[in-house]
């Protein structure tokens, strides 16, 4: 690389990988300092959760927003992944063969890479419509088998295992979660940088290329579908790996963890974070996961207001919430972002107080409903009243008026605010 | 003339025999014989609806034909993949400009460079890193002139600029044939030029097939011209030839001025 530094377009090359560098290596060492910010055992259960989820919804990105393939059964390859990996687990201890724990998610990667030939060979010669019904076929498919064939997938109880089967790694018995914790984020950063350099290889740029014209792609040399087949099975790959690591990090994979369910709730994901940017799925995988974890303990109805955010993203911001936060880089480049504090502080802020006055009256209809007989008290915000009662209802009911009328008198100000702030950027291209 | 190409030693680049295309009940193309010598450019004129773009899209194997065969260098193309016929060296463009809207020019360029450079399916090379590739995409833009846009989204083009990509697409990848539909389609008499030149620019020492509704664009660019009316060949000849054929000035002013009514 120093040696060819020399023109101007080695130059170039050069610049651009150090400051793309930039962020992975802050990613690492923010990976690596967490369990110190976060030390409860609760904290790291949820970090792990969340970094498995990140390589799944990048594995489920490379087919989504990278290669335009809508897949309805994504969490077979990650479930396949895990269920091998859990019979490893199981006969290594058995045989007492020398398998380190830490390799075992490469072997998790290789299974969800071998069904993903088999389904790819097939399911990938068209994208649209026609991938995504074999996707849903073979996740239904896939997901019967598992109640079926008990032998391999323990029918409902499942396939369970013991992580810390063999030698100790390098002194490491992978006893405590955070163990566990700095083996999932090798492996989290391992497979984001190899997802990400996918995306540069020839292969790579091709898949973005069939994603949007794939008949221009076809009289470039390229078939669509062999460039289809190997984004699919590369996706396959890293699924399996998330799936080994769930293996690991949960000893245990049930049907649950491939079904339809699950499929969709990692589109689910990879939509919320965004499917235009390569960091967009890790910001759905963690906004998911902590609305999973943190949200569901405060609410039994935490699904619906999940569902409610996707529909929001779907309808409004279709970018997702990387699209949502690069939508202000033009801003900041001129300088003007700074503009748009104000009006953002007083549209949102009415907007936050009248939607939780709107999750407040949900809340309180399902208390009115669903609560047992006798019991009128309930808690919400912090604030104990009797959910009976007309005055709590009234409140609940004004204050939630109010915050959205005010957020509507406002959004004209955000709104010119925000023209001002690109505006300029038209003029100076 | 079909019978005196196939007895001289090397095989035309393109040859068409007993061409015949369907959609339903009519009959778009209604038999075409036509052979199209190595370096030659060819240009296929007619009026609106004659059928140009249809056999465009057949010789492209786009359209499987209803009869008769379409061969590329003595090669049979039936049954062939589009990406099949590209790698045996026929590239083509088409009428509504099909780019990739999203990628940079520069992007656009280089993906149509992968296959003939040798990339392939390649998942272990960084194609920043190649600097053939990146030499090679800023050759190409610098013979289509628009250096100024690399790194702008195609997609935010004006639109001869679009077709002047799309012409650097269809030739980056190094193909002998060059086929161009409509390539000056909706555009200014200036830009019409600029596009002509451009094509005569980029397509030295290459077969060229170009299908184009005015005979004014390509008289000056093409070696020969073919009339297609209905779905027939009713002349090909040198441009003064098939100007001066009474035939062609009738035809091709009637079924134009029925096509206007």
């Amino acid at each position: 690389m120093t040696e060819q530094a020399t023109t101007p377009t080695n130059l170039r090359a050069g610049r651009i990988s150090t400051l793309s560098a930039a962020p992975w290596v802050i990613a690492t060492l923010f990976l690596l300092a967490m369990p110190f910010i976060f030390q409860s055992n609760s904290a790291i259960t949820i970090m792990n959760q969340m970094a498995i989820t990140i390589i799944f919804a990048l594995s489920y990105n490379m087919l989504l927003g990278q290669g335009g393939m809508l897949s309805f059964g994504h969490a077979v390859y990650m479930g396949v992944g895990g269920f091998f990996c859990v019979h490893i687990m199981n006969m290594v201890e058995d045989m007492s063969l020398p398998l380190p724990l830490p390799l075992l998610p490469i072997f998790g990667g290789l299974f969800g890479l071998g069904l993903a030939t088999i389904v790819g060979s097939f399911s990938t010669r068209k994208a649209g419509t026609v991938f995504a019904m074999i996707s849903l076929g073979v996740g239904e498919l896939i997901a019967a088998c598992s109640i079926i064939i008990v032998a391999f997938f323990g029918g409902e109880e499942g396939v369970s295992g013991d992580r810390t089967y063999g030698l100790p790694f390098f002194g490491v018995e992978f006893l405590q979660q955070i163990e566990v914790y700095y083996l999932i984020v090798f492996w989290l950063i391992v497979s984001a940088l190899l997802m990400y350099l996918f995306s540069r290889t020839p292969v790579g740029r091709m898949a973005n290329a069939v994603r949007d014209n794939p008949e221009r792609a076809e009289f470039l040399g390229y078939s669509a579908r062999w460039v289809r087949f190997y984004s699919f099975c590369a996706s396959g790959f890293f699924a399996g790996i998330a799936g080994g690591l769930f293996a690991i990090n949960y000893e245990i994979l049930t049907e649950e963890n491939l079904n339809l369910t699950q499929s969709g709730a990692i589109l689910l994901i990879t939509f919320l974070g965004g499917i235009g940017f390569f960091f967009g799925p890790i910001i759905g995988a963690i906004v998911f996961t902590l609305l999973q974890t943190v949200l569901s303990l405060q609410t039994e109805l935490w699904q619906l207001y999940v569902g409610a955010l996707f529909v929001a993203t779907v309808m409004y911001f279709p970018g997702g919430l990387a699209g949502v936060l690069m939508m202000h880089v033009p801003a900041f480049r001129l300088g003007r972002a700074g503009h748009l504090v104000v009006p953002y502080i007083i549209t949102l802020i009415p907007a936050i107080i009248g939607i939780f006055g709107l999750c407040a009256l949900i809340e309180m209809i399902f208390h009115l409903r669903h609560a047992p007989l006798g019991e009128s008290e309930m808690t919400l915000f912090w604030t104990t009243f009797d959910s009976h009662a007309v005055v709590p209802w009234l409140m609940a009911l004004v204050i939630t008026v109010v915050a959205f009328a005010i957020m509507r008198r406002n959004m004209p100000t955000l709104r010119a605010a925000w023209h001002r702030a690109n505006s300029l950027e038209e003029e100076s291209a | 003339m079909n019978a005196m190409n196939r007895s001289s030693a090397p095989a035309p680049a393109l040859d068409i025999s007993g061409l015949k295309k369907s959609f339903g009940k009519a009959e778009i193309i209604r038999g075409i014989d036509l052979s199209i010598e190595k370096g030659e450019r060819h240009a296929v004129i007619g009026p609106n609806g004659a059928g140009k773009s249809t056999l465009f899209n057949l010789i492209t194997a786009r359209f499987p034909p209803t009869s008769g065969t379409v061969s590329l260098h003595g090669q049979d193309l039936a049954g062939l993949a589009p990406f099949q016929i590209n790698r045996m060296g026929l590239s083509r463009s088409f009428q509504i400009t099909n780019i990739f809207p999203a990628m940079t020019v520069f992007e656009n360029v280089r993906c149509s460079l992968l296959w003939s450079k040798g990339y392939k399916y390649s998942f272990w090379h960084m194609v920043a890193r190649s600097r053939d590739l990146t030499e090679a995409a800023d050759a190409i833009l610098e013979q289509i002139n628009l250096t100024n846009r690399r790194d702008l989204p195609a997609g935010v083009l004006s639109y001869a600029e679009q077709r002047a990509l799309e012409i650097g697409i269809t030739i980056a990848g190094g193909a002998d044939v060059i086929m161009l539909d409509e390539p000056t389609a909706g555009m200014s008499h200036s830009e019409t030029d600029y596009i002509v030149d451009l094509i005569r620019k980029v397509t030295v020492n290459k077969t060229l097939v170009m299908v184009e509704h005015d005979m004014g664009v390509v008289f000056g660019l093409a070696d020969r011209i073919s009339v297609l009316v209905y779905g027939e060949i009713i002349a090909t000849g040198k441009p003064e030839e098939v100007r001066g054929n009474p035939k062609v000035q009738e035809a091709y002013l009637g079924a134009a001025l029925e096509a206007e009514h």
